[in-house]
């Protein structure tokens, strides 16, 4: 339940939650990596196939996750007008050519080479999200903390995240009562009142929650150092699990997809160019 | 020392976690239609103020990280970086600030106000648009138009109200030598 409203972990019997969680991190930013370095459109054709073929694999209906699936695509939409808005020649900068396909209004031109890049840039948010909605839903969030110590973070920070996820839930139920108690006492934050007064009423709000939350470190910081936390260089973990076959090619997967992302952006650019 | 090396890991994780809720969940309208106030950089500056370059950095990076993946998408990095930077940069004058002492006077008013304008400035006209650019080959003119909002939003919520949050939180420390003797 804890960190439920963050993660939203939906448990299943399917491949991909069977890998450890270490393989779901490892592979989740490998091909983010992968996603990120290029702009060829063959390349994130291909990761785009990975990627759909992965979550099929999971099991995870689209149904669970259209919240995000929704809010990802008109977020994608608002960004592709806005970078047609302030510059509808990007395009053009990038591939060098322009042929015009029909004009709108004063510098506004419809072109070949912008459509592409705009194909591109979305192009890339479909090979990246079933990957990160898949990574969201499939990692048991109490896992997630040893994962970010497997792969070499200090099992410190990785503690932080730990207790980042366990606490959201309970700092975001304060804020609640406490904007609510504030509210009945006539401290408004809508539109109603001027923006100094809402910034300050704000502080109303912010300054009980800050104190508790300081409150909290102190407790839990007392209550681990009781236990000897950081005494040792390293620890273990209830939940880490050991490698299977099957962690090793995923992460030879991933590997491998990073590699050939790599290769194919230094032999022939970041670019794929069907205009010259 | 060594009890303040694990205070500093706790608050990274409360603070990431006040950061992640201020961000995610609370929506305070601005006066530019469609925009939010950021809160979360209020808390930012303040917790930074206090705790120190890494746990700045660190509260930015995993606070802004985890809003980005619950909203379903991979971190966008450029602005999950920018944050973190704005962390550092503000964590840097944790030790001339020195908040625990309970004083908030003229001199650290400016302190405060200078640090975050600094860290915010080139957090997001210089950072996140240049990353922008790096990673995702984004048009120049959207990037820098973007991140001077960003810039001038966050600058006013991190001064005002952060700074009002230093001045409250301050005051609840009880001062050296408040004590007279009778």
């Amino acid at each position: 339940m804890a960190a439920k409203t963050v993660l939203n972990y939906l448990p299943r019997k399917s491949v991909v939650h069977q890998l450890t969680g270490t393989t779901k991190l490892a592979f989740f930013l490998l091909f983010t990596f992968a996603s990120m370095i290029t702009y060829n459109t063959w390349v994130l054709l291909g990761l785009m196939v990975v990627s759909f073929v992965s979550f099929k694999l999971s099991r995870i209906k689209i149904k669970e996750v259209s919240f995000m699936l929704v809010f990802m695509l008109v977020f994608l939409l608002l960004n592709d007008l806005f970078i047609f808005l302030f510059d509808p020649n990007q395009g053009t900068t990038l591939y060098g050519t322009r042929t015009v396909l029909c004009h709108l209004f004063w510098r506004y031109d419809i072109t070949a080479e912008q459509l592409f890049y705009l194909f591109n840039i979305s192009l890339k948010y479909f090979v990246a999200l079933p990957v990160a909605i898949l990574f969201i839903s499939a990692t048991d969030p109490s896992e997630f903390a040893a994962s970010l110590n497997s792969i070499g973070v200090s099992y410190k920070i990785g503690y932080s995240v730990a207790i980042a996820l366990r606490y959201i839930p309970d700092i975001q139920r304060d804020y609640h009562s406490i904007s609510q108690a504030q509210q009945a006492r006539g401290v408004e934050l809508g539109r109603s009142e001027p923006f100094f007064k809402r910034l300050k009423n704000s502080v109303n709000i912010l300054l009980p929650l800050i104190l508790t939350s300081l409150n909290r470190i102190d407790v839990i910081s007392n209550a681990m150092e009781l236990r000897g936390f950081g005494k040792g260089s390293k620890r273990t973990w209830y939940v880490r699990r050991p490698f299977s076959r099957r962690d090793f090619i995923a992460l030879a997967l991933g590997a491998a997809l990073l590699l050939v992302s790599l290769a194919i952006t230094i032999k022939f650019g970041r670019f794929y160019n069907p205009f010259v | 020392m060594k009890n303040n090396n694990i205070k500093t890991f706790v608050a990274i994780g409360i603070g990431a976690a006040l950061f992640f809720v201020l961000g995610r969940f609370v929506a305070i309208p601005s006066p530019v239609p469609n925009t939010n106030i950021s809160l979360q950089y209020a808390v930012l500056g303040l917790l930074a103020a206090m705790y120190g370059p890494v746990a700045g950095g660190l509260i930015g990076f995993i606070g802004h990280a985890l809003i980005d993946l619950s909203w379903g998408g991979i971190p966008w990095w450029s602005w999950v970086i920018a944050s973190a930077f704005t962390g550092v940069v503000v964590g840097l004058f944790a030790k001339k600030l020195n908040l625990q002492e309970g004083d908030f006077n003229k001199g650290k008013v400016i302190t405060y106000t200078v640090s975050n304008v600094i860290a915010h400035l080139i957090a997001w006209i210089v950072v996140a648009p240049v990353l922008d650019i790096v990673i995702y080959a984004e048009p120049v003119k959207k990037v820098f138009a973007q991140g001077a909002f960003a810039a001038i939003s966050n600058i006013i919520t991190a001064v005002v109200v952060g700074g009002l949050l230093v001045l409250a939180y301050t005051k609840t420390i009880a001062k050296k030598g408040s004590l007279d003797k009778e």
